[in-house]
C-alpha cells in the first residue's frame, strides 16, 4: 500500500515486536511488555495479533485470519484484507494452506504442523486478573510462582457446583512453569495447546503483552487428581457434515426450541462435505 | 428454515461502510462542512481532540472530526492512529508556560497580582440562555481591544515558591519516558503519569477529580492559577547543541494549591497538582490538576484509599481510547465462548435437577 511500509508496522517497530517474541518463545507462558503500537482497528479488535502476525509475516506466507473458528466472520474477514491490503500476502480459508493462522477464540480442528505459526488475539492475557487487579501484584505472583489462588478458585468451583465451572480461556501451567491464559478458547481447544509442533504466538495489543508457546512444549490444563481436566462440547453431530468430534455453535432455527448445531471450524466443515460427509440436517434438506 | 453457512461478511461490510458515508454526509440539500470551518468554529472540539488524540494539529483533528461525524473519542483515536505511523524525531525542551502569550489567566488565591487577571474568552459568567440569534447567524460585534503590551505575567507558583511556601516544580530529568513507545510499567513516575493523565479521557478525569472532591481522597484544592495561550516549542537538535524555536502551541495550565500538614522530616508546605491540555481545555487542565496530586498520596506518606488515588487504577482507565475498544469489543461475535457456557450451564441444572429427585 502506498505510504505504509510492508504489512503497515514500520521495521523498527517490527523488530522490537520481535525482541519481544525472541522472549517469549525463550520462557514459555511468561508475558513480555511491549511497546505496543495504536493501530487503525480498535483495541479488542486484535490489536495484539495483528502486530505480532505484522512482525512475523513474510512476503511469501499464506494468511489464514479466523474469528470463532469462522474465516467469514466480519472481523476475521477485515483483518484479512487489512493484510491483503498492507502486505499483499497470499490469504487462504483452508488451514493445511496456511503458513500463518491468526485467530480469535478458536484452535482449528485440522492438527497443525512445525512449518505454521498460529497467532492468538488476546484480549486479557493476565490469567489471575479476576483474582487480583493489580497488575504489579500479578506479576509479583508470577515471579514466585504463587498461584494457589488460583487452585483455591478452582476447588471452590468444585465444592459448589461438583465440578470446574470455568468453560472457556481455562487457565494452563507452560512447561510447569508459567501459568497461562489460552486466550477465550473453549476449554474444549485446551487439549491442542499440549506437544502442539506448531509455534503458538500470543498478542494482547491494550494490555501490550506478548507470551509465547515453543513448539512440543508441554501445556497443561490446571485440576486435580481426583477431578481431571474434561473438555466439554454440545453432545451432537454436526446437522452439516456429521462430525461428531468438532466443536460445535449451536445456531437458534426457530422460535420454538429448534436448534441445529454445526462446525463452529467452517474450513473444516466445508474440507468433509466436500469429502462427502453428510450430516443429518444437509440431508433433510436435500 | 435451511441453514445455510453465514457469508458475505465482505459484501456486508462494504455495504455497511457506504451507508455509512451517505449517513456521514446527510442531507445533500444542506451545505457540506468545512474542515476550516470545524478548526474555526468548533474549536473546543478540536482542542479535546488534539489533546486526547495526543497530536497538536488542528486541521487534522477537524478532518478526524469531520470524518467521526462529531464522535470525538473516535475522532481521537483517527488522530492517534495517524500519529503512531509518524517518526518520532525527538523531543521538546520543556515549555516555557511563565513566558506565555496569555489570553486568560486567573488566580483563586490573590485578589491581585503581577500582571492582573485576565477573564479572556471564557464562558464562566455567561448565562446559559440558548442564543437564538446565533441560530439566525449573526454576526458578532467586535470585541474591545485592550492597547498593546501586556505586563509580565510571573507564575503564582512561583510567587509562592519565592517565600518557600510551595514544593519545588521538579527537576529536569533529561529525555522523559514516551508512553507510546514503552508500555506503562509500575511504579510509574509522575512523568509518566502526567503523560497519561494528558492523553486521559476528559470524562473520566473530571469524574475522579470530582469524587476527591466528594470524600474520596480529598487534597483540599486551590486553584493557584489557570492560564491560557501561546507558547514557544523547543527542541535541541544533537548536531545544534542549541535549542531552536520549532512554533507555538496553545495551551491550557492549572497549577493546584494543595495543603499538606508536613511530616516528621518536612515543615507545613503547599503541594503542587499540575494539569496541561492542549488548546483551551480548562476542564481537562483542572481536573488533571486534582487527579495528579491525589496520585501522590503515596509519595508524600498519605493514606492512599479512594479510587483516585490509585495510580494504577486512574491510569490503566483514564485511556479512552483503550476504554472505548474493549467495552465496544463485546458486540463482536463469542458464540464459541457462549456456547462453553451454554453447556455448562445445562449440565449444572441437570446435576441440580438430578440431585433434587434423589432428596
Amino acid at each position: 500500500m502506498i505510504g505504509y511500509n510492508f504489512a503497515y508496522l514500520d521495521e523498527q517497530t517490527k523488530r522490537m515486536i520481535r525482541r519481544a517474541l525472541l522472549k517469549a518463545v525463550a520462557i514459555p507462558g511468561h508475558q513480555v511488555p511491549f511497546g505496543s503500537r495504536e493501530m487503525p482497528l480498535p483495541y479488542g479488535w486484535g490489536t495484539g495479533g495483528i502486530q505480532v502476525t505484522a512482525a512475523v509475516l513474510g512476503r511469501q506466507d499464506v494468511l489464514k485470519v479466523i474469528d470463532q473458528g469462522a474465516d467469514d466472520t466480519t472481523n476475521a474477514v477485515s483483518i484479512r484484507r487489512f493484510f491483503a491490503r498492507t502486505a499483499g500476502v497470499a490469504t487462504t480459508t483452508h488451514t493445511a494452506e496456511a503458513t500463518v493462522i491468526q485467530t480469535r477464540h478458536r484452535i482449528p480442528e485440522q492438527a497443525l504442523r512445525e512449518d505454521q505459526i498460529i497467532v492468538y488475539q488476546v484480549p486479557q492475557p493476565e490469567p489471575l486478573s479476576k483474582l487480583e487487579p493489580s497488575r504489579a501484584e500479578t506479576r509479583r505472583m508470577h515471579a514466585l510462582a504463587e498461584y494457589g489462588p488460583m487452585h483455591v478458585k478452582l476447588y471452590e468451583d468444585i465444592t459448589r457446583y461438583g465440578h470446574i465451572a470455568i468453560s472457556y480461556d481455562y487457565p494452563v501451567m507452560v512447561n510447569g512453569r508459567y501459568l497461562m491464559s489460552p486466550s477465550p478458547i473453549p476449554a474444549f481447544d485446551n487439549p491442542k495447546l499440549d506437544m502442539m509442533p506448531a509455534l503458538q504466538l500470543f498478542g494482547a495489543g491494550r494490555e501490550k503483552r506478548i507470551y509465547a508457546i515453543p513448539p512440543y512444549t508441554e501445556v497443561r490444563s490446571l485440576d486435580f487428581d481426583d477431578h481431571p481436566f474434561r473438555a466439554t462440547r454440545a453432545p451432537h453431530a454436526c446437522g452439516l457434515c456429521g462430525a461428531t468430534d468438532s466443536y460445535l455453535d449451536e445456531v437458534v432455527t426457530d422460535d420454538r426450541g429448534g436448534r441445529l448445531f454445526v462446525c463452529s471450524d467452517t474450513d473444516h466443515c466445508e474440507t468433509r462435505r466436500a469429502a462427502g460427509h453428510v450430516g443429518e440436517q444437509a440431508m433433510a434438506a436435500e | 428454515m435451511a441453514y445455510v453457512a453465514v457469508k458475505g461478511g465482505e459484501r456486508a461490510i462494504d455495504n455497511a461502510h457506504a451507508w455509512l458515508a451517505e449517513t456521514r454526509r446527510g442531507d445533500q440539500a444542506v451545505a457540506e462542512i468545512a474542515t476550516d470551518q470545524i478548526s474555526e468554529q468548533l474549536g473546543r472540539a478540536v482542542d479535546r481532540v488534539m489533546s486526547e488524540g495526543g497530536l497538536y494539529d488542528r486541521d487534522l483533528a477537524a478532518l478526524a472530526i469531520k470524518q467521526a461525524q462529531g464522535d470525538l473519542i473516535e475522532a481521537a483515536f483517527l488522530l492517534r492512529a495517524y500519529r503512531t505511523t509518524l517518526p518520532r524525531f525527538g523531543y521538546s525542551t520543556p515549555v516555557d508556560t511563565g513566558a506565555m502569550h496569555i489570553h486568560r489567566r486567573v488566580s483563586a488565591v490573590f485578589k491581585d497580582l503581577p500582571g492582573g487577571q485576565i477573564l479572556g474568552p471564557t464562558y464562566d459568567y455567561t448565562h446559559r440562555l440558548l442564543d437564538f440569534a446565533l441560530a439566525a447567524g449573526a454576526a458578532p460585534p467586535a470585541a474591545p481591544q485592550a492597547e498593546s503590551g501586556i505586563a509580565a505575567m510571573p507564575r503564582v507558583s512561583d510567587l509562592l515558591d519565592d517565600e518557600g511556601l510551595i514544593e519545588g516544580d521538579g527537576a529536569d530529568e533529561g529525555e522523559p519516558g514516551d508512553l507510546t513507545r514503552e508500555p506503562l510499567a509500575f511504579p510509574a513516575n509522575r512523568a509518566l503519569r502526567l503523560q497519561a493523565l494528558a492523553r486521559g479521557d476528559e470524562g473520566f478525569l473530571l469524574a475522579m477529580g470530582y469524587s476527591t472532591q466528594r470524600g474520596w481522597g480529598g487534597t483540599h484544592p486551590f486553584v493557584g492559577e489557570i492560564r491560557m495561550g501561546e507558547v514557544a516549542v523547543e527542541i535541541t537538535p544533537p548536531e545544534l547543541g542549541f535549542a531552536i524555536d520549532i512554533g507555538d502551541i496553545t495551551l491550557t495550565e492549572c497549577q493546584m494549591v494543595n495543603q499538606f500538614a508536613g511530616s516528621k522530616t518536612k515543615p507545613p508546605q503547599f503541594t503542587r497538582g499540575y494539569g496541561l491540555a492542549f488548546g483551551h481545555s480548562e476542564r481537562k487542565a483542572m481536573a488533571m490538576a486534582l487527579v495528579d496530586r491525589s496520585l501522590r498520596a503515596e509519595e508524600l506518606g498519605e493514606e492512599a484509599t479512594a479510587p483516585a488515588q490509585n495510580v494504577e487504577f486512574v491510569l490503566y482507565h483514564s485511556d479512552n481510547i483503550e476504554g472505548t475498544g474493549f467495552v465496544e469489543h463485546l458486540k463482536l461475535p463469542h458464540y464459541v465462548d457462549f456456547q462453553s457456557e451454554l453447556e455448562t450451564i445445562r449440565r449444572m441444572r441437570a446435576d441440580a435437577g438430578r440431585a433434587e429427585e434423589m432428596a
